[in-house]
């Protein structure tokens, strides 16, 4: 029982971080072009070698 | 690299309007601070090398601030400072991509798909934790443990509750005030009071508390809405990106010899407009001054070019094709053709209103049953025991189970399995309503150019031509973009001889004329200017040397691929096609010969189709409408279902319920098929939801559904209904298929007998 007086709300706690994240990454727009993020993990770097962006 | 198939591109119209510096401005949104941003749809866009090409590309422009390609909706957003647009087309074609203004309309955020996606993870969190904590309940916990469980639950539940549960409340309470009825309200009445009764009842420290089964419930069902959302929000987009056949704007000829770029809307009657080979009429008006060719398909159904002059009137959306010409408007762009179309769409839209999804028509039965059972149980056991508290228990959880998820996800989640078929395909659809409305057809009517035909000229194969003639007509024609003139060069292969000429002139409305190096003068073109003959046979396109006649040519328009066998598949399923043309009667009785519909009628106004398909409906008939024009429109509008391809113009592509992004017409067998497959799950998943209550209303009424009993059979039942959408068969494996039902279909085409054709050319 005493266990469980830190346990449970350290579980809901890591619930409500993920619930978090999730409203972060929707805020962001992550989940506006999932296609391209799949490819863009291929490309380099963008400071590599782009002309500098005015 | 593999590239996608799918893509509107292939299935673009071959003579576009090109976009001007002007109407890409006028396209562009202020951003403020001299910042302008302008969304362009891509087509080819498919993997990381291209995403890179084309941000490098547009980044390296001058005055260009920010270059981001989305791969999902293949669209490029660019911004940039200063006055002058960059030239974002031509760089764009010079990387190899061609690139299209689309009807933005609405912005590319889709602020129901976040509130749904954040309404969703919300239910997901609360279910998940309280389902954790339900478990060590139900493997039985102290009473101490599990009174502490049930509060943690209770206030796990409140967002499910207050924050998903909207979605629902707010559309039930929608409902009620129409006094209407529909599946949200017996979910929301079950939620609600399945909640309240919980923390009553752990107030009162009783065994049992619902909070898992209300907010598993949400959960589950949420899942549908946001499929369902999903599947219309990527047909929405896949349309709307499609290539805009409507100029924004037009170049006005002012008095004083200055020329603005306006838009439409400030194009008042009695200005001049100029109006490039190449670009589409913006206004209804009279030619001042020029001579062309116009391509009226998109209008009229027509599919010969028809040759205009001054004084011969326009119509808004036809194509000019080969010469410059000025006009004088005499109607604004809302009174134009145009507009005309729109206006008789609205009155048209009459029929898909009044239909009611097969869900919605559901609910109007079970809702009322779902009611009175929980109610009766409610009264039946206060009777009998005289006891509230279990009577209001059992009323409740016959309320939550007898409204399963089984039950909400049994037509979306099919309607999406089958969406995702058709989109494999190259069909979009924009609602779940318009399969169930296409699987009850029982007619289907087609337009014909542009529709049954692919709206481009192809040369007549029967006439015997001189092969030497031949490719003198086909080094000639190479040197035009006139219809005929392709038509010309594709069958004869270009200029395979090489033969060179000392001069080329084209002539608006004419032809071609060409002086070869032995001083002879060859002119292909308009019988009576290229060649004088007995005049007797009037139109067609002769080639002449010197005024004398060396070969005729006479032109039709192709059919679609899979036209014929997308034809015979109706006719084995009961269905009689009919044609339904603005075309002149030669050409109609032509086609319809070629794939043997018997019932068709040639040279219809967009009034005498809707009559038609109007009249058709009156008789209790159910028609599919297949159609292409700015004339189709209102049929489409009209029609109990219907279907345009990717070419069509932009408002028949609106009107549509069906949009088909590739070249062949066995898409609308295909899309028949998947939609009476689906029509076909649904009813199994109402049986199996059905059945499922047999078995769960009387457990529940007797009071033997414990929260435990209640979520077992909750997502059972779930799972039953999901595994038995994803049978659908119709349309599998349409991503490999093309090629195949493609090439068989080019055998009976009159494409087949090109390649020997052309060989027979060279030799």
């Amino acid at each position: 029982m005493d266990s469980l007086v830190f346990l449970i709300p350290l579980a809901i706690l890591f619930g409500v971080v993920a619930l978090w994240i999730f409203f972060w990454s929707l805020k962001s727009d992550q989940y506006e072009d999932l296609d391209g993020a799949a490819e863009r993990i291929l490309l380099d770097d963008e400071d590599d070698a782009s002309p500098p962006r005015v | 690299m593999t590239c996608c198939a799918v893509d509107a591109a292939a299935a673009a119209r071959p003579l576009q309007a090109p976009v001007s510096r002007e109407e890409l401005e006028l396209a562009s949104r202020d951003l403020g601070d001299g910042v302008r941003q302008v969304d362009l749809a891509v087509p080819a866009v498919h993997c990381a090398d291209c995403i890179r090409k084309i941000e490098r590309g547009l980044a390296a422009l001058p005055g260009v601030t920010h270059a981001r390609v989305n791969l999902s909706t293949r669209r490029v957003s660019v911004k940039w400072t200063g006055a002058d647009v960059p030239p974002l087309l031509e760089t764009l074609d010079g990387l190899g991509y061609a690139a299209h203004l689309f009807d933005a309309g609405e912005s590319d955020r889709d602020p129901q798909l976040a509130w749904l996606l954040r309404a969703l993870a919300v239910a997901g969190f609360s279910s998940m934790n309280i389902m954790l904590l339900s478990v060590s309940v139900w493997s039985g916990a102290e009473p101490g443990t599990r009174q502490a469980f049930h509060w943690i639950s209770a206030v796990l539940a409140l967002p499910a509750l207050f924050y998903s549960g909207q979605v629902f409340f707010g559309s039930a309470w929608n409902a009620l005030r129409h006094g209407r009825t529909n599946m949200d309200v017996p979910i929301s009445i079950g939620v609600l009071l399945a909640f309240g009764m919980s923390v009553y009842d752990t107030y009162q420290n009783g065994p049992h508390a619902y909070f898992d089964a209300a907010t598993s419930l949400l959960f589950f069902l949420l899942i549908g809405r946001v499929f369902d959302h999903m599947m219309r929000e990527r047909a929405r987009q896949a349309v709307s990106g499609l290539v805009r056949l409507a100029p924004r704007g037009a170049a006005v000829l002012r008095a004083d010899g200055s020329r603005d770029y306006l838009p439409l809307a400030e194009i008042e009657p009695g200005m001049t407009l100029m109006v490039a080979a190449g670009d589409r009429i913006p206004v209804d008006g009279v030619v001042a001054t020029g001579q062309s060719e116009l391509d009226c398909s998109v209008v009229s159904g027509e599919s010969l070019p028809q040759p205009v002059a001054e004084g011969s009137s326009l119509k808004a959306g036809m194509l000019n094709l080969t010469g410059p010409l000025t006009m004088t408007v005499v109607a604004r762009s809302a009174d134009s053709f145009l507009a005309e179309m729109v206006r008789l769409m609205e009155v048209a839209e009459g029929g898909k209103a009044r239909y009611r999804r097969l869900a919605d028509r559901a609910a109007q039965l079970y809702s009322p049953v779902i009611h009175a059972t929980a109610l009766l149980s409610f009264v039946g056991w206060l009777v009998a025991t005289g006891d509230w508290h279990q009577a209001i228990t059992i009323a409740i959880a016959v309320l939550i189970v007898t409204c399963p998820c089984a039950l909400g996800l049994a037509v979306p989640i099919v309607q999406v399995v089958a969406a995702r078929r058709l989109f494999e395909n190259g069909i979009m659809v924009k609602d779940g309503s318009a399969m169930e409305r296409m699987a009850e057809i029982d007619s289907v009517a087609f337009d014909k150019t542009g529709t049954l035909t692919l709206g481009r000229l192809r040369l007549d194969e029967d006439a015997a031509i001189d092969p030497a003639a031949a490719r003198i007509a086909a080094a000639l024609a190479a040197t035009s973009n006139h219809p005929a003139s392709r038509a010309i060069a594709d069958r004869f292969g270009g200029n395979p001889a090489g033969i060179v000429f000392t001069r080329v002139t084209e002539l608006p409305g004419q032809g071609i004329e060409a002086v070869a190096r032995d001083g002879a003068v060859y002119r292909l073109g308009r019988v009576g200017w290229a060649a004088l003959t007995d005049v007797s046979d009037g139109a067609g396109t002769v080639l002449g040397r010197d005024g004398r006649v060396l070969a005729r040519f006479a032109f039709h328009d192709d059919l679609r691929p899979d036209a014929r066998e997308a034809v015979t598949a109706l006719r084995q399923q009961g269905l009689s096609p009919l044609m339904l043309s603005g075309d002149q009667l030669p050409a109609v009785a032509r086609v319809a010969a070629e794939l043997g519909i018997g019932d068709y009628t040639a040279a219809m106004l967009p009034a005498d189709k809707l009559a038609r398909i109007e009249a058709l409906a009156r008789d209790g008939h159910r028609t599919l409408m297949v159609g292409d024009g700015l004339n189709d429109s209102p049929v489409l509008a009209a029609a109990h279902v219907s279907m345009a391809p990717a070419t069509a113009a932009d408002i028949g592509r609106k009107a549509a319920d069906f949009v088909f992004l590739r070249p062949g017409l066995g898409a609308v067998p295909l899309a028949l098929a998947v939609s009476k497959e689906a029509g076909k799950l649904i009813r199994q998943n109402f049986g199996i939801s059905i059945l499922y209550n047999l078995i769960a209303l009387p457990i529940a009424i007797a009071g033997f559904v414990t929260p435990l009993v209640a979520a077992l059979a909750m997502s059972l039942s779930s799972i039953v209904v999901v595994a038995n959408a994803l049978r659908l068969r119709a349309g599998r494996g349409g991503q490999t298929k093309p090629e195949a039902p493609g090439a068989a279909a080019v055998t009976t085409t009159p494409e087949t007998a090109a390649p020997e054709a052309r060989a027979a050319g060279r030799g």
